[in-house]
């Protein structure tokens, strides 16, 4: 069952810095990667974090100050980007607006010196793949925002690279059109095969599309992994809080062999996994909104609370909490399995829950 | 007062519309007046006898006239190609990029004939040329004079280009380049094509000043390279005869041709993108 | 070295490559006849045109003194200083009236709906690329004796001798607004189409009375445009060589014509290089002002 994952992508302590002395900007610090074929890897991040640059890196747009790239065993870096076999879907499209759809597609096939039936073929063929079958003569200019997104992917496609890289193509599109251009992308890389290098900053995106994820911010990787891996386990307190929502508790180790806790608020919790605080060390946990649970007030409780608001939102209801002892803020989702009926009201005391297996300890 | 009341009042300040009727008057009054009385049969510029293209037909068929237009599109036509393609070659060079060393020099250095006043350059480059041929024998016949025309052509022709060059991002030439595309490729493919209203615009530029131009052209033309507009400044040094106004006239429509052309050609470019 | 500064490296080679021909052009052709005709203004006459190589500062002195035929003894004298005056004064005028009329036509530009705009653009810059030979003519034509303005002076009996305008400084002075008045409009109204005129307006709220607006908030805003429309302006004129010959005759000489006439006629080369020396380091000083003023308007405005 375990086959060795084969290496696509890697790259090894790159950094890149733009300007110079006291305006310089270090884009990417020091990062090393590796993305395995046949994979659909997104790199996820803030404006500013270094993905796209990171992107470009890869295409050859840039090249790096330190560090090396490479695909398969063939070194990247220092290679002009017209010597990778790599192909980019812009942001912008980039389209050539002076030539047809047709042109457009053909392009990089005409640069390797195709002969015209192939080229033909190829170009209707990658028309079909994105559903734009018949519109070679058509112009850039005569086309939706989506129909141009759509032109852009096959132009990259029709020369199958190995890899593809994306930067935020579906940045500009309506929420609709988006949602639905994530599966067809999905479907196109499975059917494909080809690796997939998808940059975004949208954290939804993220999830629903990768195999896996690399979190970035200040131009380092915070954090790898797949999506659940990424939801449920994130490792420092940007990730938890850049994916999704997220309640920060403060607590202090009372014993690490035992693994348990106790919250500034008072109560106690005894974790499922292991940790690397010491006893006596203060911690940071984290707990999504969802896992946690609401009871009436009792004994057994973790942590008391009293409600400030509750949000009703048709599929699910969001209690807004203040916990007792330390005032602080703490949500709490619920699925409205029995309708708009509300469990609590603002104002209500509430008993908090928090399975073992819901919490995580940060690492910073 | 509603507030389109108050910009309305802002446009009417006392005396600016008869200011820029004045100013119209004043730019066009003495054309008109040429243009109409080129027309006019009797060598008079104030009394109208009636309409006559004698004094064109006599122009075009004076030779003196005949032999200066030839060398006038000699010298613009070379002048011409020779500064746009250096413009062309300047401008890819000095745009789409922050900085790199040189680069203010290189911007000065080809700015530089338009700070120089004319006569200054048109006295320094005859003396150049004047020591070239007396202590080095060196002398390039009408060259000299498209030598000096394209040096100051540079600057007109670089500007439409560079203006047109900033327009267009890079995103376009990676995508390019990303696809498979050599260098060269890049700039036959995408980065020409969609630079030349830009190019043409700049070529056109450096034509009609090459062609119009007077003191340096004086200074520098020797015997037997006469331009169109030395042949014209001679006339009139002559006196006033109805077949300067009717070269003059031809002249100043080719101009205002070419300023026609150049905004359509200017506004048709931007719609591309 | 890393691969970006490689990069880098490969990308400087290729602009400077791309650089060469118009820079070695311009240098060899535009900055060397600079420096040749500094040396030239330190030399002697040649005895038909030319120079001799004998170091010589005949040249400057004769700005200011000229030198008795035959006792050798230097007297002050001012006709080439008047010249110099005269340029200077008619090229002040000259910007001063350019700017009188120049302004209010930018600004009815400026106010006019944007499709209009363009229309009354085309229209001033048509003068602007016209020859400039051919307008000077049609401006003779206008103010000659035998011209228009006197045959309808005469023609409808207000005077019986025509006036003179040919050949006066007011021929000149007219000619040079008509030659340069596009200069003026055309960076005026530049700076005034990036004026918001919601601030404009907010000054009527203040000051409720549009003169005082214009004077307090317009003209402040537009201080760029109008540098730069005087600067285009004034220049040209000090140097205006077609202008004074055509319709100032030869007794109103101007700069221009001047140092073309040592390089005919007066064959003294040293002198007129000397002149144009000292025409273009006037020019550099008002572009050296210019450009600090700009950079201090800039400044005030951010």
């Amino acid at each position: 069952m375990q086959e060795d994952k084969k290496v696509a992508i890697r790259a090894e302590n790159v950094t890149k810095i733009f300007g110079s002395g006291d305006q310089e900007v270090r884009a990417l610090d020091n990062v090393s990667i590796t993305i395995n074929q046949n994979e659909f890897f997104t790199l996820l991040g803030p404006s500013g974090c270094g993905k796209t640059t990171l992107l470009r890196l890869i295409a050859g747009f840039e090249q790096p100050n330190a560090g090396e790239i490479w695909l398969d065993d063939q070194v990247l870096t220092g290679l002009p980007p017209h010597r990778r076999p790599v192909n980019t879907v812009f942001q912008s499209y980039a389209l050539f607006p002076h030539m047809t759809v047709g042109q457009n597609i053909a392009f990089g096939l005409e640069m390797q010196g195709k002969g015209k039936q192939e080229i033909d073929s190829t170009v209707k063929e990658m028309l079909d793949l994105v559903h734009l079958g018949g519109m070679e003569m058509r112009t850039p200019a005569q086309l939706s925002g989506g129909q141009q997104q759509r032109v852009a992917l096959a132009r990259a496609l029709a020369n199958r690279p190995k890899v593809l890289l994306l930067d935020e193509p579906l940045s500009a599109l309506d929420l609709k059109l988006r949602k639905g251009m994530q599966i067809e992308l999905k479907r196109l890389q499975s059917e494909t095969g080809i690796t997939f290098v998808f940059v975004t900053h949208d954290q939804e995106e993220a999830l629903t599309m990768s195999d896996r994820v690399a979190v970035m911010s200040s131009g380092q990787i915070l954090q790898i992994g797949n999506p659940s891996e990424i939801y449920e386990h994130p490792q420092q307190r940007f990730v938890a809080d850049f994916i999704g929502e997220t309640n920060f508790l403060e607590a202090e180790v009372v014993d690490r062999a035992a693994r348990r806790l106790r919250l500034d608020e008072g109560g106690e919790v005894t974790l499922a996994i292991d940790f690397s605080q010491e006893t006596g060390q203060r911690v940071t946990l984290a707990v999504r909104p969802e896992r946690a649970q609401l009871d009436k007030p009792n004994e057994n409780a973790t942590l008391k609370a009293t409600v400030s608001t509750v949000v009703y939102f048709g599929t699910d209801t969001t209690y807004h909490l203040t916990l007792d002892g330390s005032g602080k803020p703490f949500t709490v989702r619920m699925q409205n399995r029995q309708g708009a009926r509300r469990a609590f009201s603002a104002g209500d005391p509430v008993a908090l829950l928090l399975p073992e297996d819901a919490i995580q300890v940060l690492k910073d | 007062m509603s507030a389109r009341a108050r910009s309305f009042d802002l446009k009417h300040q006392t005396g600016f519309k008869t200011a820029t009727y004045l100013c119209f008057f004043v730019l066009y009054a003495p054309i008109l007046v040429l243009i109409f009385f080129s027309f006019n049969e009797s060598r008079s510029v104030t009394i109208w006898t009636q309409f006559s293209l004698d004094w064109y037909a006599q122009a075009l068929d004076n030779k003196g006239i005949q032999r200066a237009t030839v060398t006038s599109l000699q010298v613009a036509l070379t002048a011409t190609i020779f500064s746009t393609v250096f413009a062309t070659m300047s401008a890819l060079a000095t745009t789409r990029v922050r900085y790199f060393p040189g680069m203010t020099a290189a911007y000065a250095t080809i700015n530089m004939p338009l700070m120089v006043p004319e006569i200054v350059t048109a006295v320094a480059t005859l003396t150049f040329f004047s020591l070239l041929k007396t202590q080095f024998g060196i002398h390039f016949g009408l060259g000299n004079l498209i030598i000096a025309h394209t040096v100051f052509c540079v600057p007109f022709a670089y500007m439409p280009i560079r203006a047109r060059l900033e327009d267009m991002d890079l995103t376009l030439e990676h995508a390019a380049a990303d696809l498979y595309a050599t260098p060269w490729r890049v700039f036959r493919r995408v980065t020409f094509p969609r630079m030349i209203p830009g190019i043409v615009a700049g070529a056109m530029l450096a034509f009609i000043v090459s062609l119009d131009d007077v003191i340096i052209t004086l200074l520098v033309a020797g015997p037997g390279e006469t331009t169109l507009p030395l042949f014209i400044l001679g006339q009139i040094r002559r006196g006033v005869t109805p077949e300067v106004n009717a070269i003059s006239t031809i002249l100043l429509v080719v101009s205002i041709s070419f300023v026609t052309l150049f905004f359509l050609v200017g506004r048709r470019g931007k719609k591309n993108g | 070295m890393t691969p970006a500064e490689a990069a880098e490296k490969r990308d400087l080679r290729a602009r400077r490559l791309l650089l060469l021909p118009a820079v070695a052009l311009i240098l060899a052709f535009g900055v060397v006849p600079l420096f040749i005709i500094l040396i030239y203004s330190f030399l002697e006459p040649g005895a038909y045109g030319g120079v001799k190589w004998e170091f010589s500062t005949d040249a400057y002195v004769q700005f200011l003194f000229e030198r008795d035929l035959f006792d050798d003894t230097l007297t002050f004298t001012t006709s080439y200083l008047e010249i110099y005056w005269r340029s200077l004064s008619l090229a002040v005028i000259t910007t001063v009236l350019s700017l009188l009329i120049g302004f209010p036509c930018a600004y009815v530009i400026a106010t006019k709906p944007p499709t209009q705009r363009n229309i009354w653009l085309f229209l001033i810059t048509i003068p602007f690329w016209t020859n400039l030979l051919i307008r000077t003519y049609a401006m003779l034509l206008i103010v000659r004796d035998q011209g228009i303005v006197n045959g309808f002076l005469m023609g409808i009996g207000v005077i019986d001798q025509p006036i003179v305008m040919l050949y006066t400084d007011f021929a000149v002075g007219l000619g040079l607004i008509y030659s340069y008045l596009p200069f003026m409009v055309l960076p005026i109204y530049a700076s005034l189409e990036k004026l918001d005129f919601r601030l404009v307006e907010a000054g009527f709220d203040l000051y409720a009375d549009r003169r005082k607006v214009l004077r307090r908030i317009v003209v402040p805003l537009a201080m760029p445009g109008i540098v730069a429309g005087s600067i285009l302006v004034f220049i040209p004129s000090l140097g205006a060589f077609i202008t004074p010959v055509l319709l100032g005759g030869g007794t109103e000489l101007m700069i221009g014509n001047m140092i073309q006439l040592q390089f005919g006629s007066s064959r003294n080369w040293p002198f007129g290089s000397a002149a144009a020396l000292i025409l273009m380091s006037t020019v550099l000083i008002a572009l050296t002002i210019y450009v600090r003023n700009a950079s201090r308007i800039r400044a005030g405005q951010s």
